[in-house]
């Protein structure tokens, strides 16, 4: 039998202004359907749209293209029988546990005894009886958490939408409450019918789904679609799990080794992702000793590091193009550039460093050739954020510049005084 | 379970209503202050026509009466500009084309010398309510409200800008009325910061509240029954014990107000605080310890509670509506057009303001005198900056050392902070009196009556600084032997320059402001008049001179925009970058 569909997302378009007539393509063409009695995770990294998504989808924010329908209706606003669940749990600090809870059905106009009622059987459900009276403050990000569900909850959503609600927890923690919800999501007629999860942590998605959507960024759109069929309650040391994780590392490093292959030079207006040297160069160090220079898998290195995606893409990205790693079947090795970079002492580090990033990274070499065309060799950094502002949205310029700045600096191939703002070629005396 | 669980809600809200000993003392504490405020309100509407002069009894047991009077005029200022700070608050923070016009205007109200409101605007309030006192106390809390309400708006407006992007989500989420979101979400996010404005605006409108009283206009004076009209006949009749009695009266209304009035409305604010910590040291209140000890009003304040509960979550107002870039053209077009002719009217009637202001001045005023007028100004400028410098010189390094000892601190800053709010006014006859013995130069002495309501901010602010360092960097300073200069050079001065400046901007604002009062004093019949801008002012005041009022009011807010512009907006921005510490 086809299950009934909840949610239907059809062609979804959106895209964000930047300055005067740029805009920046968030999602292209997405489509995505909610059945009834499944749990999908929304997987990808971070900037990839899919947060951008959950909102459209709650109503929060408008698409510029393309439908979404709740129930065969169109969401606009937000909608009874959807609720969300925030990442930084969103609690109204002045208001107590019990008052956080009956929030939402008093918007609903609510009876106050069935009110006081069912706001007790949601704190009961969640585990939070005996904090009735307790403020957010009193409580650690678990039970906060635990609140924020409850708010959800209480409501009798039909579609539940939680965006990356244990990523703020400790990993203990985060099991525990991930462990909770799967049980009430297990009880005998629960009024809630779907639950959308978005997560950048490839394991929480293979744990919980019945559906796992692969979103790639720029723009974000649907890259693959895989189903879990292992049985509940899931084990995370099972073979099978694993191999499923390892998949997944494969399908998104994927894209990644497509887009370092063709090589396209990039132009000024490459986002760098925001990486710092100290992590750059801890993480050559990493390669170096657990693997010589001998490749290694990713969702290994992950979980020796505790990185989730988020912290490990932008680092395998940048070492990528500065051609001191290479990446092949959701695997990782050190170039002969990157194992001299990793053997080398502070100074001839800074001189390699300087080499690559000369002749990799577009925007370095310009910023440099400015410089030294220039009589004093001082030239504001409002100069190129507003060259840059050709390309990216003030807010990614600002922070483009940023990344660029600090990687020159340790480079050594220019200084930047932040009391003028003015980038130069000198040196501090 | 869920009986359990009930029973554990209730026991937090009713404990059972009985009285106690407890309920007698705040009933009685409740009814005193009721019977209090409902006798002054009722006075209000005396009779009055304007000459007719006001009798003000010097004797000891009118005090109180006065004292009352007095309080009553700021309460009801206070909840004028609550009332205003919700309207326009609001206004500006969901309005952009409103944002546009009120901010600015706001931000140059705010440099308006308060008196000068009350220079303005009393012959206006006296010809709404001809025959009635109602006139000139209009006028009189019309300035104090005038005293407070900006910088509680702007505060209000900040908050609501910055509220959480994920709070607000969730509100939509939860689909509030735009009612509810008010009272529920916006007004509590923004409860901090506008309970600390409003203590700011309380502690600084008693100088106005004593200077606002005694209006000289027109050649006459009028007094209106309060503790500032007593102190004016008291220097009238060079009446010294008199002095004393107010300064002591004023001493335990405000004693009075901090007990009852600042602390438990502070204690009443922290749960408020948005940032989630426990740690840190909550303030206490006795008359909040003794009010939650008492059951009945346990129970009156739960009943209060529900019915705003009931009031604050009516569905009023459409829940939010995610918006389309692009609309559809019809409702564009209109748009458009209704936001050209609001800036239309707008500028038509800033460029009439313009016009009728300099016709009203300069029809009798002669365009040269101008000249002289912005002398004027300079030499209160010259006082203004110079006792920013001796306050610093004084209070700076006291300040440090009270910062520095926690000791010391607990026991300063409720004494600080009732000299903050005690109103200097009331200590000019003294210094007055000693200028005139020792016969001191007037021009340079009266400065030191501007410094005497403006210093606190700095030590406040010094202070403030000083004990915010963070614990590590004094070590630091220790391990490395750093000494004195050095210490102050490359440690403790650039540490508390962020908090400085903002003392300082408060304290000049506040000199401004009191250079109107300051700089013409008199004891019994001696008048001295030094040359200011204030005194400029306060003079034509008392001739009645409505065009040299208004050029004076615009001269001293050039002058105090200027300052503001080309001074502190720098001064403060270089701290904010470069000095601030976290």
């Amino acid at each position: 039998m086809e299950k009934q569909i909840l949610i239907k997302v059809s062609k979804v378009k959106k895209t964000f202004k930047q300055g005067a007539d740029q805009s920046l393509l968030v999602l292209d063409d997405v489509n995505l359907t909610l059945k009834k009695g499944e749990i999908i995770a929304l997987l990808g990294r971070s900037g990839s749209g899919k947060s951008t998504l959950l909102r459209i989808i709650a109503g929060l924010t408008a698409a510029d293209g393309g439908k979404v329908s709740y129930r065969d209706q169109a969401v606009t606003s937000p909608v009874q029988g959807i609720a969300m669940v925030f990442q930084s749990f969103a609690l109204m600090p002045w208001l107590d546990v019990m008052q956080n809870v009956e929030l939402g059905l008093e918007a609903l106009g609510v009876p106050r005894k069935e009110l006081r009622k069912r706001a007790l059987k949601a704190i009961d459900t969640i585990g939070l009886d005996g904090f009735e009276s307790a403020f957010p403050r009193e409580l650690s990000g678990g039970m906060q958490q635990r609140v924020g569900l409850a708010r959800a909850l209480v409501v009798n959503p039909d579609v539940l939408l939680m965006d990356e609600p244990f990523s703020a927890l400790d990993v203990l923690t985060a099991e525990n409450l991930r462990n909770d919800l799967l049980d009430v999501w297990q009880q005998e007629n629960r009024p809630t019918n779907c639950i959308l999860l978005v997560t950048h942590n490839i394991e929480e998605a293979v744990l919980m789904a019945d559906r796992i959507v692969i979103f790639d960024n720029n723009p974000g759109r649907v890259l693959s679609n895989l189903s879990v069929n292992l049985p509940r309650p899931r084990d995370g040391e099972a073979p099978e799990f694993r191999q499923l994780v390892d998949q997944i590392y494969r399908i998104m490093t994927g894209v990644e080794d497509i887009l370092s292959k063709t090589l396209q030079p990039l132009d000024l207006g490459y986002r760098l992702p925001d990486a710092k040297v100290s992590e750059l160069v801890g993480f050559m160090e990493t390669l170096l000793e657990e693997a010589g220079n001998k490749q290694i898998e990713l969702s290994e290195l992950s979980e020796d590091l505790h990185y989730d995606i988020d912290d490990l893409f932008p680092l395998t990205e940048v070492l990528g193009i500065m051609r001191f790693t290479e990446q092949k079947h959701g695997g990782i090795q050190l170039t002969m550039a990157g194992k001299k970079f990793a053997e080398a002492d502070l100074q001839e580090r800074k001189q390699i460093f300087a080499k690559h990033l000369l002749g990799y990274i577009p925007l370095a070499r310009h910023i440099r050739m400015v410089l030294s065309k220039r009589l004093h060799q001082r030239v504001s950094k409002k100069y190129f954020l507003a060259v840059l502002e050709d390309y990216l949205s003030q807010e990614d310029s600002e922070r483009v510049l940023r990344v660029v700045t600090e990687w020159g600096r340790y480079a050594e191939i220019f200084a930047y005084d932040d009391s003028d703002g003015k980038l130069s070629l000198e040196n501090p005396q | 379970m869920i009986k359990s669980n009930q029973q554990i809600w209730r026991n937090n809200r009713f404990i059972g209503w009985r009285p106690n000993f407890w309920d007698f003392i705040a009933l009685l504490l409740l009814a005193l202050v009721l019977t209090l405020l409902a006798w002054g309100a009722s006075q209000m509407e005396a009779p009055y026509l304007l000459g007719q002069p006001l009798p003000i009894s010097l004797s000891v047991s009118h005090l109180p009466m006065y004292a009352l009077r007095s309080v009553m005029r700021l309460l009801i200022a206070m909840l004028l500009s609550l009332i205003v700070t919700f309207v326009f608050g609001a206004l500006a923070a969901k309005n952009k084309h409103a944002e546009r016009i009120l901010i600015p205007m706001v931000d140059v109200l705010q440099s308006v010398p308060v008196l000068g409101f009350l220079s303005i605007t009393v012959a206006g309030f006296i010809a709404l309510f001809p025959g009635s006192l109602l006139g000139p106390e209009c006028a009189a809390i019309f300035a104090i409200f005038s005293a407070q309400v900006w910088n509680m708006i702007l505060g209000f407006y900040q908050s609501l800008k910055t509220l959480p992007k994920d709070i607000s989500e969730a509100a939509n989420m939860l689909q509030l009325s735009s009612w509810q979101r008010f009272w529920r979400v916006e007004v509590p996010f923004a409860m901090p910061s506008l309970t600390w404005n409003m203590m700011l605006s309380m502690s600084a409108s008693w100088f106005f509240v004593v200077a606002c009283e005694a209006i000289s206009v027109n050649n006459q004076t009028i007094l209106l029954p309060g503790i500032g009209s007593y102190i004016a006949v008291a220097i009238l009749h060079a009446d010294k014990v008199a002095i004393v009695y107010s300064i002591i009266t004023m001493l335990i209304v405000i004693l009075l107000y901090d007990q009852l009035c600042f602390r438990p409305i502070v204690y009443w604010a922290e749960k408020f605080k948005y940032d989630l910590t426990l740690d840190e040291k909550t303030n206490r209140s006795w008359l909040v310890d003794l009010l939650s000890r008492t059951r009945s009003f346990t129970l009156a304040i739960n009943y209060i509670n529900s019915f705003f509960h009931v009031l604050l979550t009516l569905r009023f107002g459409n829940p939010y509506k995610a918006e389309k870039h692009v609309s559809r053209p019809v409702n564009k077009h209109i748009q458009v057009v209704a936001t050209g002719a609001w800036y239309s009217i707008l500028f038509v009637i800033c460029t009439a303001a313009i016009i009728l202001l300099f016709r009203f001045i300069f029809q009798q005023v002669p365009f040269n005198e101008v000249g002289g007028v912005l002398l004027l100004g300079v030499y209160t400028s010259l006082r203004v900056l110079c006792l920013i410098v001796i306050a610093s010189l004084v209070w700076v390094p006291i300040g440090v050392w009270i910062g520095m000892n926690s000791k010391v601190l607990g026991y300063a800053q409720p004494v600080i902070q009732i000299l903050a709010a005690f109103p200097a006014n009331l200590i000019f006859p003294v210094v007055v009196f000693f200028i005139i013995t020792f016969r001191l130069n007037i021009e340079i002495w009266v400065t030191p009556l501007m410094l005497l309501g403006a210093q606190w901010y700095i030590l406040f602010n010094v202070i403030a600084g000083t004990s915010s360092i963070p614990k590590e960097l004094h070590y630091v300073t220790q391990n490395f032997g750093i000494s004195k200069w050095l210490w102050w050079r490359r440690f403790v001065l650039p540490a508390i320059f962020p908090f400085y400046i903002t003392g300082a901007i408060t304290a000049a604002g506040g000199a401004w402001n009191a250079s109107i009062v300051a700089e013409v004093v008199g004891w019994g019949d001696t008048i001295l008049v030094s040359h200011g801008l204030g005194a400029y002012i306060a003079e034509c005041t008392t001739r009645g001179d409505f065009p040299r009022i208004a050029l004076g009011i615009v001269v001293m807010c050039l002058y105090v925009l200027v300052f503001n512009r080309l001074l502190w907006q720098p001064l403060y921005n270089m701290a904010q970058k470069r000095y601030s510490i976290n």
